[in-house]
Formats: structure tokens, C-alpha cells, sequence
């Protein structure tokens, strides 16, 4: 029978089937961070129970990491502890770590990919909704929550049922200054913060096979905004690529023949999904949140709605809730809001190419005065390529703070916040009230956007800055 | 876990839709290593209004959260889950919940009871009508009750039988290690490892 990619992944992974159960399905890759897996630990120490796999468990620190003076223990305590506890629990598991200072350091989804630990077919779990990043590879790839952390850690199985499958078909090419995320916004404001709900998504079509890797992991990054459990995009030859030569790829002869089975992997051409949507990738522009939540996003060239465009009671009440916390007034041109803070970083853009984006717009231009911009890499190992490209100076010339590695400013968990009151354009996945700091306002966008905004000082695409001489 | 069969109690009307993890705990909540006192954090932000509806003496003592539709949206954190539990909850009616925090709640078991909009409206009103209501959610008969109101409402089967027999995932799935034994003999030797 015809499959998708989705389905091939999970058949090739279930241990139990039963009728009216849940698939037991087995784990290839178990990420884990110090956040959702103190808990899972202590549960496997009262049970007397160990890790089955620490061969297949991989641990790094990255949600309550400073980004500055890394070399000094961490001040908060709270922040301290639950750093201390994964070090502790690791070493007691055997699970290895790469610690705050390891070079291998850094945001759990970028340093799975950078490895060369995620590869086409896999299955990989991590307690963190934005594990769906790795279905850039074909992998299908989930977060799970704390119970689902010491499941994986106990059995390195979990019971699951089948996710639907939904096609989100990209035709065209997308314009100039469109980018991954510009997508991903397009398509989550059009099917809505539930519309991948039981799904997992397989992005097809020709705009997704010309993104590269880190457009395609910025893409299926964000599915779980769209509700879904999990994105994919078809192993090609630009996956083979990126994989190619890291660390943890096969060699030799086992290239050859992961290689051989990874082109299987691809929906057969007659495979039905249990829904499709379609978008035209030549209508697409640059996309910003103006709400509360990742659905409520426009193109840039858009004003802020009314409440009176609403279909229904339940969206006015959601969308004047939205005006009043963002602070917002309705039909204001969306090119119009001024913002004090610009974030570049996070699981979703902090990759090489969203640093090299940046530095495109900030070469030779000055981050305007009301504005404090903070570029944070998303792992040890691209700070050291963007400097090694000389993107820091770029940075630094234009007066943005160029940090260390880690979550930051993506969600509030360490000292890089909003205050009160402050706005945001931010290149991170979520927009929710308070994200990145109690009372804090979030837009996100783009990392061309999100450097040209910085330059303007309201939101703006690179389109809009005049030509250097 | 305790055995779930039926509970009764009295609910709150939460009237808001695409209620996210980061609004029922935010982030700087979940810095404890424990599984308790995350009650602290529930709803932390808007708590700190006086007029929000858990501030609202009538509803003291509630144990079932009535709550708009795509509740639990955004991050995978089940301190969500545990910041409703530790508060006092036991049930959760919605619409339509996202997928890992239904998840999430099942391992935990706390019940999230999906009912159509109308079911949620109609509980809304009689309880703004008397707070005290007693609202029964019968896992067994998969049913509210609250007053004159008689409702079904959907659960998935065997999270429902988990529930109600109280079961460990994990007990459950060790019963199967010789077919996971079996299963990682012939797994390919070109997957990697991180050692």
C-alpha cells in the first residue's frame, strides 16, 4: 500500500501493536534539558528503575542558561539548582552531557542537527514541543511531556496512536526577502494555532525543496504552533548534504547503505494524507505577529485588525483581548509600531544562516538609538562559525550585544526578559502573553526582519531600508 | 496514580479561548525539581488581577475547570498539568484541547473532558447562576452532570481505562521488554549513538 513519510518512519519503529491499544513505537534519539527532566529522574530513582539506552540519550543545558559571564556560577538560585540537578542525574544515569562551557553546548534542537544526530528516518523525542525541528530530516520528531521523559528513559519505547497526516503543499518560488519563517507564519495564520491538531504535517512542493536545512528546521520548528505534534520534509539531496561528514553520520560502506535506505523514505506518489492545504508561494511576504498567539500574524504591509473583523464571539473576545495586552489600536499600519527590543536567536532562528541574514542588513548600518538589540547563537559551535566569518564585528559595529549560547530571551527562564511593557520583534516560535518577560510584547518575525526593524526602530522589511552608498 | 471512576464537585467558568502552558504556568515557575507546589504558579499573571474568576471567593474550593476552546495550547511542559492539579483540580472541560497537554493530563490523571462549545456555554451559565452547583463527571458513563444538564463527553478509550484502573504507563510497557529486547536486536547498526 502507498505510504507517506510519516507512516514509513512510524512502521519502522513499532515494537507492540495491539488492536484498540496504542502502538508501542521505539525511540532513536532521546534528547533531554534541564527543565522537564528533574522530575522523570526522580521518578526512575523511587521506582528503582535505570536509563535503558544512555547510548541513545543525549543532555545539554540550555533554558535557565545566562548568555553573559558564563564562566561565573549561575546567580540565580533556582536557575543553579535545576543545572546542578541534570549534571547530578546525568552521572548517576550515565546519560552524557554537554555542559555550559563544553563546546558541544547549546540549545537542545540545534545541537542534535549539528551533530549529525539526527538523520532521515529516525524517531527522536525530546520534552520540549519544539523537537518537531528535526522532521526537517525526515525524522519524525515530537515533544513529549515529563511522564514521556522517564517513559523513554525507562523503556526507550513510548505507547502512541497513529497521528493523522496533513499535506502543506508550497508551490512556486518564494519572492525576494521571503524566508522560512515568513511560511511558517503564512501558513499558521491560515489554518490557525489548532488546525495541525492530531496531525503531523509533511511540507511539500517546490518552495520547500529549494529551502536549506535551516530554513526547512525553522519550518517544522514552528508546526507545533500550528497545533501539530510534529512537521516533516522529505529527505533529498540537500538533507544528504548537511548530514554528510558530522560527527555521528555514517561512513564508508554505512553511508552507502543509510543512503540507500533514506531514498525510500520520500511519500510514494500515490500516498493519500487525511488532509491538504495549499499555498501559493509567489503571493507570500514578509509576515508579523500583531496578537497573542503565533496564529494572529499578517503580512507586514497589513494595519492591526478590529474586533469587528471577527466571524465569530469567540474570536472578537480572543482579538480584543489581544489589542488591549499588545496595547495596540485597530487599522494602526503594522510598519507603524515602534519597538524597544529586537531578539534575534532561539530553536526556531538561531542558526548560521539567520546570523549571516542578519549581518546582510546590519553591514554598514547602525541599530537605531531607541532600540536594544540582543543576537544570541543558538549553540556554542555557530558562534564560533559566525565568528570565524567575522559576523560578531558586524554585530558589534552596529551596536548589538552579541551573546553566548542558549534559550534566552525566547521565553523568560533567564535573565535576558522583556520588562513590563516593553516590544518586542523577536525571531522567536511564541508570542503568548508574558513569554519573554512578565507584561513583555511580542512580534514575531523574520531575521531580516527582525534586523531592519532594529535599524528603523518600527517593524520594517530589509526592502524598506534605503541602499547604502 | 489513584483510581478515576466519577467526581463530583463545583466548577469555574473560564471564559477565554487558546489558553496557552505559558498562561496556566509561566516559565519562571518552573525552576522546582519536585513534582509539587506549582500551585503558586497557576494562572500566575492573570491571578494577579482581583477581579479574575479564581480570585473570586464563590469559587473557592472548585474542582473542575470549564475552560474556551484549544486549552493547554504551546509548550510541552506537564507542570501545567501538575499546576492545575496542585491547586486542586481534577477535571478539566474544554472543546478542544491541544494534543500534548491532553497527553500530558492523561499520564498524570487529571481527566480532560471534551464536550461541544454549546455543552460549555450551558455549563458557564449555571454556574454563573449558582456558583455552588454540584457537577458530577462520570468516567464510567462518560457523562456530566450538573442540574437538569446531561451531557457526554469524549475521552480517548484507553486513556479512559488507564484512568480508571489507575495504571502506570510504564508498568504497562515493561510487561513487553522481551519484545523491545527483540525489536532493538535487529534494529539497523547504522543508527547513531551519542557515546
Amino acid at each position: 500500500m502507498a505510504s507517506t513519510l510519516a507512516e514509513k518512519v512510524w512502521a519502522a519503529h513499532v515494537v507492540r501493536h495491539a488492536e484498540g491499544e496504542p502502538d508501542l513505537l521505539y525511540i532513536d534519539l532521546h534528547l533531554v534539558h534541564e527543565v522537564t527532566s528533574p522530575q522523570a529522574f526522580e521518578g526512575l530513582r523511587v521506582a528503582g528503575r535505570g536509563v535503558r539506552r544512555p547510548d541513545l540519550t543525549l543532555a545539554t543545558e540550555d533554558h535557565n542558561v545566562p548568555t553573559i559571564n558564563i564562566d561565573q556560577p549561575i546567580a540565580d538560585p533556582i536557575s543553579r539548582a535545576q543545572v546542578d540537578a541534570l549534571r547530578a542525574n546525568c552521572a548517576e544515569f550515565g546519560v552524557p552531557l554537554y555542559p555550559l562551557g563544553s563546546i558541544e553546548q547549546g540549545i537542545v534542537h540545534v545541537v542534535g542537527p549539528q551533530l549529525g544526530l539526527t538523520q532521515p528516518g529516525m524517531t527522536v523525542v525530546c520534552g520540549d514541543s519544539h523537537t518537531s525541528t528535526h522532521g526537517a530530516f525526515g525524522a519524525l520528531a515530537f515533544g513529549i511531556g515529563t511522564s514521556e521523559v522517564e517513559h523513554v528513559l525507562a523503556t526507550q519505547t513510548l505507547p502512541l496512536k497513529p497521528f493523522k497526516t496533513m499535506a502543506i503543499t508550497v508551490e512556486g518560488e518564494l519572492p525576494v526577502g521571503v524566508s522560512a519563517k515568513d511560511v511558517t507564519l503564512a501558513i499558521i495564520a491560515k489554518i490557525g494555532t489548532g488546525g495541525g491538531q492530531g496531525y503531523v504535517l509533511e511540507y511539500r512542493g517546490s518552495a520547500i525543496r529549494g529551502l536549506s536545512m535551516e530554513g526547512r528546521m525553522t519550518l517544522c520548528n514552528m508546526s507545533i504552533e500550528a497545533g501539530a505534534r510534529a512537521g516533516m520534509v522529505a529527505p533529498d539531496e540537500i538533507t544528504f548534504d548537511y548530514v554528510k561528514g558530522r560527527e555521528h553520520a555514517p561512513t564508508g560502506q554505512d553511508w552507502d547503505t543509510a543512503l540507500a535506505y533514506w531514498r525510500t523514505l520520500p511519500s510514494d506518489a500515490d500516498a493519500v494524507f487525511d488532509a491538504e492545504v495549499l499555498l501559493d508561494a509567489t503571493t507570500l511576504s514578509p509576515y508579523v505577529t500583531w496578537g497573542t498567539n503565533p496564529g494572529q500574524g499578517l503580512p507586514l504591509s497589513a494595519s492591526v485588525p478590529s474586533p469587528e473583523d471577527a466571524l465569530d464571539e469567540v474570536e472578537r473576545g480572543a482579538i480584543e483581548r489581544a489589542l488591549e495586552y499588545m496595547d495596540l489600536v485597530p487599522r494602526t499600519p503594522l510598519r507603524e509600531i515602534a519597538v524597544d527590543t529586537v531578539f534575534v536567536g532561539s530553536c526556531t532562528n538561531g542558526r548560521i544562516e539567520d546570523l549571516r541574514a542578519v549581518a546582510d542588513v546590519l553591514r554598514g548600518r547602525q541599530v537605531a538609538d531607541s532600540v536594544r538589540m540582543l543576537i544570541v547563537p543558538g549553540s556554542v559551535r555557530v558562534k564560533l562559525q559566525a565568528e570565524a566569518e567575522g559576523l560578531d564585528s558586524v554585530f558589534i559595529n552596529a551596536g548589538a550585544d552579541w551573546r553566548e549560547a542558549g534559550c534566552s530571551m525566547c521565553l523568560a527562564m533567564n535573565p535576558d526578559k522583556l520588562a513590563p511593557g516593553e516590544r518586542s520583534a523577536s525571531t522567536s516560535n511564541r508570542n503568548f502573553e508574558g513569554r519573554q518577560g512578565p507584561g513583555g510584547r511580542t512580534h514575531l518575525v523574520s531575521p531580516g526582519v527582525a534586523a531592519a526593524t532594529a535599524v528603523v526602530g518600527t517593524l520594517a522589511a530589509p526592502a524598506d531600508l534605503p541602499n547604502l552608498v | 496514580m489513584d483510581a478515576f471512576t466519577t467526581h463530583t464537585g463545583t466548577a469555574v467558568p473560564l471564559r477565554r479561548s487558546n489558553v496557552d502552558t505559558d498562561q496556566i504556568i509561566p516559565a519562571e515557575y518552573l525552576k522546582r525539581i519536585s513534582r509539587n507546589g506549582f500551585e503558586d504558579g497557576l494562572f500566575a499573571s492573570w491571578r494577579k488581577d482581583p477581579e479574575f474568576v479564581l480570585n473570586q471567593e464563590r469559587h473557592d474550593g472548585a474542582t473542575i475547570l470549564v475552560a474556551g476552546p484549544d486549552f493547554g495550547t504551546g509548550s510541552s511542559r506537564e507542570h501545567a498539568v501538575w499546576a492545575l492539579q496542585n491547586y486542586g483540580f481534577k477535571v478539566v472541560i474544554s472543546s478542544r484541547f491541544a494534543d500534548i497537554f491532553r497527553g500530558n493530563s492523561g499520564k498524570g490523571g487529571l481527566l480532560t473532558a471534551q464536550v461541544p462549545q454549546e455543552t460549555v456555554e450551558a455549563l458557564w451559565s449555571l454556574i454563573d447562576s449558582d456558583p455552588a452547583t454540584a457537577v458530577t463527571v462520570d468516567l464510567d458513563k462518560q457523562q456530566i452532570r450538573a442540574g437538569q444538564l446531561s451531557a457526554d463527553f469524549d475521552v480517548d478509550g484507553y486513556v479512559r481505562w488507564r484512568l480508571m484502573e489507575g495504571l502506570d504507563d510504564i508498568g504497562i510497557t515493561l510487561q513487553s521488554v522481551d519484545l523491545i529486547t527483540a525489536f532493538e536486536k535487529q534494529r539497523p547498526g547504522i543508527t547513531p549513538t551519542t557515546i
